[in-house]
């Protein structure tokens, strides 16, 4: 049945008329998600273009961060969580067996909804994704690549002096720019944000989407909010699930703008939600 | 509206006062219970403190050149030497009888510590040399005031002519109490003066050690396996069930289960630490595992996505960030689990391990025995000598605790981290 999905979806690829055209990073086709005996995302189809950010909106529990997490194969680790249909990142589909799930994530980082540094120094958190992978020879090289991540995540001023400190320590605006860092240290192609804002404060909100829209030029961003205004402010894309559905997606103008379906419209004038 | 606010104070002041009676209970719990561990302490050390001093009798003794061989001095039969110093030294005592009552006034064992003292300077033969030897224990105890000296005479342990003589030898200043060295420094012994505590010490220290190298790495392995590794299958949880059964099983069948299996069957040797450390890691190892999982399971799941989401591997993840996170409540469980295996004292008897043992343990093949064996043994003995030696027994065992304890705290101050 699986396969049969990936095989039709892999035929019906050429059909698309601007595929050719605009080649998408991260590419959705036919994603069905289930826990258990529920099923959470109904045939889902999503194509995300390089270098632009993608905003997932929609009501609580309409799947959205489900779809995110399918992207880097999260959905692994919970055991009843079944997915089916195919989801290629460059063309490649991820969950090809010959695909190792640790190389897809060093592609694909994450941000989380809560800041979540590890309780070590602010330069091992930025250090241990590219000691892991390898990615250093030396110290130089990793000192490197350490400032590089928290420049680009528009940190390294604040805590140039204290690297050797806590990571825990920083604010929770901090925090949450460090584990950009952190997911950027690694040079993912795709960078997926799990409510990033939600825990801050607006000052920090502020500061981030900065960042994300600085971020645009060198990774792809996919980023699940629940601000419409935010989606609004940092997304050249925006998808609206509702129950499970993706209802409508397109460029974030004309979603916010023009709705085609109703669901999209009510949604953002506040009737639902 | 006056009447609904006294309405409001009268349901109040019955709510304090139900208040203020839950905090009296409250006290008196502590209080009651504190008082208990105060009486038990206070009973203990008051009973115990006198098995760290030791009385000393100075006697000279003739060390003839004719009679010791220079070049075998430890061959040589100081228990003679001793005895004829003693008759030298209460010339009143003539008959057999009497003179059996002047040997029974110096420890039985005091020849050897001469024989130790004259090894040790073989200048003083051909000498006369005076020594203070260990008192015997009956003489310990009366000069501690165990004896009662208004008592018959049949009915005490040393008779009139005993108490004059020690009478004597205290005007003369030949009675001495000392710190009892030996208590801390020897292996146990049949004779209460002689008998000391380190034995036993080493052979709980040397059957925690096994226990700790079997049971920390095996349960920690344990708990990461089935917390981190597994899914919440039916044997997973048949599995869970059964640990917890474990650690509500009584110690006793532990050893017999010792007995039965590495004694019996494997044929490891006897009243060995090892074998010891083997039943109690036996016994320690589903308290580590649960407290280990308790510990695993308080790691919140941030930290484990945090790494996943940055390619770690499952073990990556589980070395890297969980366990060492996990490791301060691992860590103390753990000894919480070893300080129950050292008041163990059950299991310890089922392979062996109450043996009497003179000798400090050298290693854990040899035969050793263990705190809380060594307070059974000494609590059932006969000899009055013996009972402040189980009070003093007790305390070290209560110290070698509470050190462990320590232990506990400061690495989990050390370890701890906070997120």
């Amino acid at each position: 049945m699986n396969i049969m999905t990936i095989n039709e979806n892999l035929n019906a690829m050429p059909d698309q008329p601007n595929s050719a055209v605009n080649e998408p990073i991260v590419r959705a086709k036919g994603v069905d998600v289930f826990y258990g005996d529920k099923q959470a995302l109904f045939d889902v189809d999503l194509d995300v273009q390089k270098n632009s950010v993608t905003a997932l909106i929609g009501p609580s529990g309409c799947g959205k961060s489900t779809l995110l997490r399918c992207f880097n194969r999260m959905n692994d680790v919970i055991p009843i969580c079944r997915v089916t249909g195919l989801v290629t990142l460059g063309g490649q589909d991820i969950h090809a067996p010959n695909v190792d799930v640790v190389s897809l994530r060093k592609e694909v980082g994450m941000v989380f909804q809560k800041p979540n540094p590890f309780p070590k120094s602010i330069y091992d958190n930025i250090a241990y994704g590219p000691r892991i992978h390898g990615m250093t020879q030396n110290k130089a090289e990793l000192d490197a690549v350490v400032e590089k991540s928290l420049r680009r995540a528009g940190l390294w001023e604040e805590v140039k002096d204290r690297l050797d400190k806590p990571g825990t320590g920083l604010s929770g605006g901090q925090q949450q720019r460090l584990c950009i860092a952190r997911a950027i240290a690694v040079k993912p192609k795709v960078i997926l944000m799990d409510e990033p804002c939600s825990a801050l404060d607006p000052i920090a909100t502020a500061k981030v989407e900065e960042l994300i829209d600085e971020l645009r030029e060198r990774f792809t961003i996919i980023i699940v909010t629940h601000s419409m205004q935010q989606a609004a402010r940092v997304s050249q894309h925006t998808a609206f699930f509702h129950l499970g559905y993706l209802v409508e997606n397109g460029a974030t103008e004309d979603i916010f703008t023009t709705p085609e379906d109703e669901r999209t419209k009510n949604y953002i004038t506040g009737r639902i939600g | 509206m006056t009447e609904h606010v006294e309405i409001l104070s009268i349901g109040s002041s019955k709510r304090h006062r139900a208040e203020s009676r839950f905090r009296v209970y409250g006290i008196i719990a502590i209080v009651l219970s504190l008082s208990f561990l105060l009486i038990m302490v206070g009973s203990i050390a008051t009973r115990g403190i006198t098995a760290f001093k030791q009385s000393f009798v100075f006697v000279e003794i003739d060390l003839p050149a004719d009679k010791i061989d220079v070049d075998d001095i430890k061959g040589t039969r100081f228990g003679k030497l001793l005895k004829s110093a003693l008759r030298d030294r209460f010339p009143e005592a003539t008959s057999r009888k009497e003179k059996k009552l002047v040997y029974g006034l110096v420890s039985s064992t005091a020849e050897y510590s001469v024989r130790d003292q004259v090894v040790e300077n073989p200048e003083l033969v051909g000498s006369r040399a005076g020594f203070w030897i260990r008192a015997s224990s009956d003489v310990d105890m009366y000069l501690k005031g165990y004896i009662d000296a208004e008592l018959a005479e049949s009915q005490r342990r040393l008779n009139d002519k005993q108490l004059k003589w020690i009478k004597q030898l205290k005007t003369h200043g030949h009675v001495e109490s000392r710190f009892n060295t030996q208590f801390f420094t020897g292996g146990d012994s049949r004779e209460p003066e002689q008998a000391g505590i380190l034995g036993a010490v080493v052979g709980s220290a040397l059957s925690l050690l096994v226990c700790f190298l079997l049971s920390f790495p095996l349960g920690v392995l344990a708990a990461v396996y089935l917390e981190e590794f597994t899914t919440q299958s039916r044997l997973n949880r048949i599995i869970e069930v059964n640990i917890n059964n474990l650690a509500a099983v009584p110690s006793i069948v532990f050893g017999l289960l010792g007995l039965a299996i590495f004694l019996n069957f494997f044929g490891l040797p006897r009243s060995t630490p090892l074998v010891g450390g083997m039943v109690l890691a036996l016994m320690t190892l589903p308290t580590i595992i649960i407290a280990s999982r308790a510990s695993l399971r308080a790691v919140p799941p941030s930290i484990r996505e945090a790494a996943m989401g940055l390619g770690a591997s499952k073990v990556q993840t589980t070395f890297h960030h969980v366990i060492p996170l996990a490791m301060p409540g691992m860590l103390t469980g753990s000894i919480i689990g070893m300080a129950q295996a050292l008041g163990e004292t059950a299991p310890l008897l089922m392979i062996g391990m109450v043996a009497f043992i003179v000798d400090v343990p050298q290693g854990i093949t040899d035969a050793a025995t263990a705190l809380p064996v060594q307070i059974f043994l000494w609590a059932d003995s006969p000899e009055r000598g013996f009972l402040e030696k189980t009070s003093a027994a007790i305390m070290v065992l209560l110290v070698f605790l509470i050190a462990m304890n320590l232990v506990a705290i400061i690495l989990r101050r050390r370890l701890e981290r906070r997120w």
